[in-house]
C-alpha cells in the first residue's frame, strides 16, 4: 500500500488529460447551437469508435504484416453471434469469456 | 408523422436498473485489471487511484504497459490524452441532451462518461429520444463504484491469481465493444442497417491499412474521423 510523488503526479497529469476532453463538450454545446452537419456526422461515431475497437482487438502486429488474430477472431463467432440472438450485454460478455478460455485451453 | 418512443422515468433508480447489465463487463474487465496491475509492479493504492483518477479500461492497461515498460512520464501523459480523445466525442453526442442543467451538473455527467455509460446512453436516445439527469447519475454513479471496487479487489486476487489471460477474462473487454456495436445497430432504423454494415466493412478496411503506420489508438481514433466523414458524404 505505497506510491512515489512522481507517481502521484503521474496519475494526476493522466487524469488531467482524460478528463478535460469529457467535460469540455458539456459545457461548450450549452452556449453554442452545433451546425446541422457536425450533429450528423456525430450519429456515425457511435457505431465507427465500436466497429474501431472490435477490430482493433482483432488486428495484431506480427513483424512488418497485420494479421487477424485467430483467438480474437474464433471467439467473436460465438460471442457475436450470442449478441445478434439476445441482444444482452451481460450474455455476450459471459459467452465471450468462456469462448476465449476454452480456446486457449485446446489450442495452446 | 411523430414516431412512438416508450419513456422510463428520470429517476436515479432506473440508472442503476439500465446500468446492471453492464456491470458483468466492469467486474470481469476490472478484477482482470487488478491482476494485470499487480504484475506490473503497481502497489493496490496505484491501482484504486487510476481507477478513482482516470476511469477508463483501455487506459488503465496501456498505462501499466508503458509503466512497466520504463516509458518516460510525457509518453505515457500523451499516449492516455489520445487514447482517451474518443470521450470527446462521445461527449459531442450525449452533451446536447442535457443542456438544460446546470454547469455543474454537467462536469458531473462528463467526468463519469465512458464507452459502456455511453453505449447504454445511446441506446437510451435511439429508444426514448431523450436522456434525463438522474437517470444519467445512477447509471454513472453505478459504473464508477463498480469499477473502482472491482479494479481494487483485481489487485488484491493478483497476488494469488496471476494468470488471468488463461481465464479468458481479457476478453471481456472485446465481447463488450461486440456486444454494444450490436444494441446500437439493432436500434438503428431498419433501412440505415445496410448502410452501417458497409460502413463497418470501411471502418475494417481503414484501421487495418491505419495500422501499418501507427499505433492501434491513434488508428481508433483516426479510422473514426474518417469513416464518420465518409458515413456523412453519402448520405
Amino acid at each position: 500500500m505505497t506510491t512515489t510523488v512522481n507517481m502521484l503526479l503521474l496519475l494526476a497529469g493522466c487524469a488531467l488529460v482524460t478528463w478535460l476532453p469529457r467535460i469540455l463538450p458539456f459545457l461548450f454545446v450549452k452556449s453554442v447551437e452545433l451546425p446541422d452537419v457536425v450533429l450528423r456526422w456525430l450519429k456515425y461515431i457511435p457505431i465507427c469508435i465500436l466497429s474501431a475497437l472490435v477490430f482493433e482487438g482483432m488486428f495484431e502486429e506480427k513483424g512488418k504484416l497485420v494479421v487477424i488474430d485467430g483467438y480474437h477472431f474464433f471467439a467473436a463467432i460465438p460471442t457475436l453471434l450470442v449478441a445478434v440472438w439476445t441482444k444482452s450485454l451481460s450474455k455476450t460478455v459471459i459467452v465471450g469469456v468462456a469462448s476465449m478460455a476454452l480456446l486457449r485451453l485446446f489450442f495452446e | 408523422m411523430e414516431t412512438q418512443y416508450i419513456a422510463t422515468p428520470n429517476t436515479f433508480r432506473q440508472g442503476i436498473k439500465d446500468c446492471l447489465p453492464t456491470l458483468l463487463g466492469y467486474v470481469s474487465i476490472g478484477l482482470a485489471f487488478g491482476v494485470v496491475a499487480t504484475t506490473s509492479n503497481l502497489s493496490i493504492l496505484e491501482i484504486f487511484l487510476l481507477s478513482l483518477l482516470v476511469y477508463a479500461g483501455s487506459a488503465q492497461f496501456i498505462f501499466c504497459g508503458l509503466y512497466m515498460a520504463g516509458a518516460p512520464v510525457t509518453v505515457i501523459i500523451l499516449t492516455t490524452f489520445i487514447v482517451n480523445l474518443r470521450h470527446l466525442l462521445m461527449a459531442l453526442t450525449v452533451a446536447p441532451y442535457f443542456t438544460k442543467y446546470s454547469s455543474l451538473r454537467n462536469i458531473g455527467f462528463g467526468t463519469l462518461l465512458t464507452d459502456e455509460t455511453f453505449g447504454v446512453a445511446v441506446t437510451k436516445i435511439a429508444q426514448e429520444n431523450r436522456l434525463g439527469g438522474n437517470w444519467m447519475d445512477g447509471l454513472n454513479i453505478t459504473a464508477y463504484s463498480t469499477w473502482v471496487i472491482a479494479c481494487t479487489v483485481g489487485g488484491l486476487i493478483g497476488k494469488w491469481m496471476p494468470d488471468a489471460e488463461s481465464w479468458g477474462l481479457d476478453y471481456a473487454l472485446a465481447a463488450m465493444f461486440i456486444a454494444l456495436l450490436i444494441l446500437s445497430l439493432a436500434s438503428s432504423p431498419r433501412h440505415q442497417i445496410m448502410r452501417y454494415l458497409k460502413l463497418i466493412g470501411i471502418m475494417g478496411l481503414t484501421l487495418y491499412c491505419l495500422l501499418y503506420f501507427m499505433p492501434g489508438h491513434l488508428a481508433v481514433l483516426i479510422a473514426t474521423l474518417i469513416v464518420a466523414t465518409i458515413g456523412v458524404m453519402t448520405e
